[in-house]
């Protein structure tokens, strides 16, 4: 490169890498926004909360047949599942077969009604089943705010001292079911 | 036979259409948190609010603030924060509450980090790398032998 300088050229020194600086940033720049444009978008946001205590609530019930649901209930020294759901979500009644199953496992599973209305979740649960053993009404959203939710269905494993362990964000598939599993097993150490 | 097969087909597809049409029929029928659209009765709260939910991330559509966004969870977002202010919180309390929640992602407003101080020290290291390549430029005029030197560089070079 410096062999093409001109010898007559006024500049004082030879401008060296430095004269490719420019276009190295500017390539970056530009392989940066590339990968950028074709990265497969992933826009949730994850709870930041995992590994910390439930903040303190206490919901009314949703449902006629299901008692309310409080931090209290999360002391019982069992792993369980929170399930964060609505009747208006159509993911929520997808995932019901896979909330199914694992309550037929054994698995306790308390409910999150979310800015939801009575006849509405009762008429979703008889569609859907009700594999919940308590739902808590959350008009204002004000318990998925409290552990870092940011949409329906997500499911939160909980071990038996209250602690958040897991977050499963969207529906749970089939094939979700052993980790979720796995994480319950892993919540009861 | 084939009539049945083609009303248990018509049957079907009905239902299909049903289910598809229920999410939109369905879509959170509650009304809006008391405090989603109200504003606080204190001006100066109400303020305070506001610029808060301008520099707060809509978790739901994400490039918006919840000071901008309809959906339902901005619109509890707001409520919370407007009835925590009135309740006298601060609203760099409520933020950092969020951030414990969903990470730096739900503030607009940038937080000093590990990860973020060079984003703040980019600006001084910015001026202080253009004030140094200035001072060289400025120390190099002053220089009575600016027009020998590259020649002297220049044959250097070629040898």
């Amino acid at each position: 490169m410096s062999k093409q300088n001109d010898p007559r050229d006024p500049t004082p020194k030879k401008p060296g890498l430095a004269l490719w600086l420019p276009l190295a940033l500017f390539a970056g720049f530009f392989v940066l926004v590339i990968y950028g444009l074709v990265r497969p978008a992933d826009r949730e946001v994850a709870s930041a909360f995992i590994g910390k205590p439930l903040p303190g609530f206490d919901l009314p019930p949703a449902v006629d047949d299901r008692p309310g649901l409080a931090l209290a209930n999360f002391r019982d020294g069992k792993p369980r599942l929170l399930n964060v759901f609505a009747s208006w979500c159509v993911p929520c009644a997808v995932e019901s077969p896979q909330l199914a199953a694992l309550a037929q496992q054994g698995v306790e599973i308390d409910g999150v009604a979310i800015r939801d209305r009575r006849e509405d979740v009762a008429q979703f649960l008889s569609a859907n089943g009700n594999p919940f053993r308590r739902i808590g009404k959350d008009d204002l959203s004000k318990v998925q705010l409290a552990i870092g939710s940011s949409g329906v269905p997500e499911t939160f494993v909980i071990d038996g001292k209250g602690v958040i362990r897991y977050q499963h964000i969207g529906d749970i598939r089939a094939e979700d079911v052993p980790l979720i599993l796995r994480k319950l097993k892993e919540a009861e150490s | 036979m084939a009539r049945a097969a083609s009303r248990r087909g018509a049957v079907v597809f009905a239902v299909f259409s049903l289910l598809l049409a229920s999410p939109a029929a369905a879509q959170d029928s509650l009304p809006p948190a008391p405090y989603a659209y109200k504003q606080l009765p204190n001006p100066d709260q109400e303020a305070r609010a506001q610029a808060l939910m301008e520099t707060l991330r809509c978790l739901k559509c994400q490039s918006q603030s919840i000071a901008d966004s309809d959906a339902p969870m901005a619109g509890d977002m707001r409520h919370q924060v407007r009835t925590r202010i009135a309740a006298g919180e601060d609203p760099e309390e409520i933020r950092q509450w969020l951030i414990e929640r969903y990470g730096d992602y739900v503030s607009y407003t940038p937080q000093l980090r590990p990860m973020t101080w060079p984003l703040f020290a980019a600006p001084a290291a910015f001026l202080v790398l253009a004030a140094l390549l200035l001072r060289k430029r400025f120390r190099r005029g002053n220089g009575d032998g600016g027009v020998d030197e590259p020649d002297v560089e220049g044959l250097e070079d070629n040898a």
